[in-house]
């Protein structure tokens, strides 16, 4: 496997979602291409430094507010579609 | 190297119980739906309209509109993607609504390049987490997502953020599973490429 092959199954390689022959190539080149594995390394951080710090937050006082918000007009459609 | 594990989900089994009676003009399961989701419908409008007053507009707009048309909701998909879907429309509405001057489309041509290397590539050394304070890797970490083009972060915050499947993103974002696939892979690299420049591993710095 190529380097440029490498990267083409980069997201199925990192989304568990390839057969087992593909896969044992890619660990396969993984295992003796030092640049691949930075590669494939610093994307896999990327997506779990993302998963794992939430970047916009919704405060509990805002979301309390909007659910309130919500359910007032559910229960005002609901007022007027059963009417 | 394994595999990423998803940490974001929750439990469907009760779900169609809680539609059902909501379809049926149950108010109180209609409210614990919005519990269940309200903080990921918020993220998600955050993402694409980068601005907090559209994003708690979308949030009410949204849950109203899935409220108002759960009949249509077939069952067939998961209330979760359907709702997804809704969210993301209100939200790339009142992002051309913001900016008419914009092309606002998740269907644009995409380059895909794909088996491309990235220009640099560097371990990253130490750890994020060691280098930064947590206000400061957030504050990184939302420049970074904010700059890149519309269809690649909602691509990326569906699929790796909010944890939906290849599928149910494609669903919701009315695109086709290759698409979603390259948009997803350009996504990832691009914001590995701009998160470099803050943790790459510094010079000076002979650890191996």
């Amino acid at each position: 496997m190529t380097c440029s092959e490498f990267m083409k199954e980069l997201t199925d390689y990192l989304d568990n979602t390839m057969d087992q022959h593909t896969r044992a190539e890619v660990e396969d080149h993984l295992q003796w291409c030092h640049n691949c594995y930075v590669v494939c390394n610093t994307t896999k951080r990327t997506i779990e430094i993302y998963r794992d710090f939430q970047v916009f937050e919704l405060p509990d006082d805002l979301r309390n507010r909007l659910r309130t918000a919500i359910i007032s007009k559910c229960k005002q459609h609901k007022s007027t579609t059963d009417a | 190297m394994e595999a990423i594990e998803s940490k974001v989900g929750s439990p469907v089994s009760d779900e169609s119980v809680l539609v059902d009676a909501a379809r049926n003009g149950d108010v109180g399961a209609f409210e614990q739906l919005v519990r269940r989701y309200d903080r990921n419908v918020f993220r998600i409008a955050q993402h694409i309209t980068q601005n907090r007053e559209d994003a708690e507009d979308v949030v009410q707009d949204a849950f109203l509109k899935a409220f108002q048309n759960l009949g249509q909701f077939q069952g067939k998909s998961k209330f979760y993607t359907w709702l997804v879907r809704i969210a993301v429309n209100e939200s790339l509405m009142r992002l051309r609504r913001r900016h008419p001057e914009r092309m606002v489309s998740l269907d644009e041509g995409v380059k895909t390049e794909e088996g491309s290397m990235p220009r640099e590539v560097a371990d990253w050394y130490p750890n994020p987490e060691q280098l930064y304070s947590q206000a400061e890797l957030k504050g990184i970490l939302s420049k970074t997502i904010q700059g890149l083009p519309l269809v690649f972060r909602t691509v990326f915050v569906l699929r790796d953020v909010e944890a939906l499947s290849t599928e149910e993103t494609a669903e919701a974002l009315n695109l086709s599973i290759p698409a979603v696939k390259s948009r997803l892979m350009r996504a990832r690299l691009k914001l590995r490429d701009r998160l470099n420049k803050y943790f790459k591993r510094r010079n000076g710095d002979s650890r191996q």
